[in-house]
């Protein structure tokens, strides 16, 4: 396969970026997307030019890592999968494929595609802790859970942080990231001490990244590679006007 | 009180605010739509001329006509400080446009929202206003025999510029003066640039309840299995079709009477 690639150069957060057009030649259509990238990077590294800089790491579905928003989708045009589960047979011979970095405030652009996703670290630190006993193994299944409400929980917790929600939310909204974080622990019985503590910290620090808010277009759902549902977002907002609403940070006035 | 401040500041509380004003304004457009059908009387104005005596002088109403007047403009205030920080969000655009699966009316909130703020200035600036401080704005005289309930009416000119309305009866017959507001729907509604005009509008508000009743559900953290189908489609059906439709059809019925003179 021949192809040309519209890319997105930049190096660096301060400088202005353009898009550069590359040819990628004699691409198998079994190759993955990002080693269709690599391959183009091994002929800039040749002629001198600098690489195209983007994330990756495991290479196999499951770290988060890679991102690339291509020709208008987040992680490529299939659906439930990132971009280096993509592969070239997805497009067609001579095809131009564009390629940009996530764009959002709260995710600087590190160098071309690859950006600084630190703010869905500090939001998942925001968090805070669980509260576990210390002492013995617990016994397996001690704590009975119907398996409707562990599906959901762990259906949740498959969300792997790599920004796509934001990438393709129009308003650059965290929040389906922020509500499967918030409801892998909420749904399940181990996470309800600190449950509504930890949906008030969770959406102020998602609010101080600058990050924008939810207009329930579904984007974002569409476009996760692990297909989180966007009902996790209804919860989060059931979870956090409870919590602001109705429960008390403390149960008398503190004499301080 | 600070604690409920940063509540509402919060982005989740800004939303908050939308969806509940958006809820109030939705339950409003179901009583205003079941009042205009009156429109559709055929009795020269008598039950809509009553009806919007009624509106305005009955004081609960008055007080809830003032909370939704609020909430339009609360409304459109924080769509537009939600959709400013929406694009601060992204400062620097997409080159191909997101291809996502979402619907064309969740991505045109503001664009429709702004058509029906529009919309409702210049609705409000031609009903509303011309009947509370139009002087010049004319009167019927609606005499009905109680015998036989048989209705005159007759144009009415008050002695006193205060005068508003009056209920009388005299010899069987009731007597009833109140301001023509039926004659200045009937008057806009016979230019053919202001029905086509109400008839976008109701296109702009049957896309904006489609997406925007349920996502206020969304919103507000009310999504459930069982009433979730519920809310999609009251939203679809009452919200989206059949009042924005009897809404439209007022002006195109009153356009259709303008061209065959009977008005």
């Amino acid at each position: 396969m021949n192809l040309t690639l519209k890319v997105w150069r930049q190096k660096n957060a301060q400088t202005a970026g353009k898009f550069v057009s590359y040819k990628a030649e004699n691409i198998s259509p079994d190759m993955s997307f990002l080693e269709m990238l690599d391959v183009v990077n091994e002929s800039l590294t040749h002629k001198g030019d600098e690489p195209i800089n983007f994330d990756h790491d495991c290479r196999e579905g499951i770290c988060g890592m890679c991102s690339l928003y291509i020709n208008g989708h987040p992680h490529g045009p299939k659906r439930g999968i990132t971009t280096c589960q993509l592969h070239m047979r997805t497009f067609h011979d001579g095809e131009t494929i564009t390629i940009e970095p996530w764009r959002a405030e709260a995710f600087p652009i590190v160098k071309d595609l690859a950006v600084d996703r630190s703010a869905f670290d500090r939001i998942q630190q925001a968090g805070g802790y669980v509260s576990v006993n210390t002492g013995g193994v617990p016994d397996g299944n001690a704590i009975p859970i119907p398996k409707v409400i562990a599906d959901e929980a762990f259906n949740s917790a498959t969300c792997i942080g790599c920004g796509a929600c934001v990438a393709a939310c129009k308003n650059a909204s965290a929040m389906l990231f922020v509500s499967a974080k918030i409801t892998q622990l909420g749904l399940l019985p181990q996470g309800q001490p600190e449950r509504y503590r930890r949906v008030q910290s969770m959406v102020a620090q998602m609010d101080e990244e600058g990050f924008g808010s939810c207009t329930n277009t579904g984007a974002c759902e569409a476009e996760c590679p692990k297909e989180i549902k966007l009902t996790n977002i209804a919860r989060m907002n059931n979870d956090y006007f409870s919590a602001k609403l109705f429960r008390e940070e403390e149960v008398h006035e503190q004499g301080h | 009180m600070s604690e409920f401040k940063q509540t509402l500041n919060s982005s989740l509380g800004k939303k908050l605010i939308m969806a509940l004003t958006g809820l109030f304004l939705c339950t409003f457009l179901i009583v205003h739509v079941g009042g205009n059908l009156l429109l559709f009387n055929n009795d020269n104005g008598f039950s809509f001329n009553v009806y919007a005596n009624f509106l305005t002088h009955f004081p609960p109403i008055e007080v809830i006509a003032y909370l939704l007047y609020l909430s339009i403009l609360v409304h459109a205030l924080y769509g537009l400080i939600l959709t400013v920080k929406n694009r601060k969000a992204r400062p620097v655009r997409y080159a191909v446009a997101a291809k996502s699966d979402a619907s064309w009316s969740s991505k045109n909130m503001g664009l429709l929202g702004s058509i029906m703020f529009l919309f409702i200035v210049i609705h409000m600036g031609d009903f509303w206003f011309r009947y509370h401080n139009d002087k010049t704005m004319g009167f019927k005289e609606y005499r009905t025999d109680l015998a036989t309930g048989e209705t005159k009416v007759s144009d009415y000119t008050p002695a006193n510029a205060e005068f508003s309305h009056s209920v009388s009866t005299e010899n069987n017959v009731e007597v009833v003066r109140v301001k023509d507001l039926h004659a200045r729907v009937a008057y806009s509604f016979s230019n053919i640039i202001y029905v086509i005009f109400y008839v976008i509008a109701m296109g702009a508000v049957a896309f904006h309840l489609l997406h925007g009743f349920q996502s206020a559900f969304r919103t507000l953290g009310w999504v459930h299995r069982k009433y979730t189908p519920v809310v999609y489609f009251i939203g679809t059906w009452l919200f989206a079709v059949i009042i924005p439709l009897l809404f439209a059809a007022m002006p195109v019925y009153y356009y259709y009477l303008s061209t065959q003179g009977a008005h």
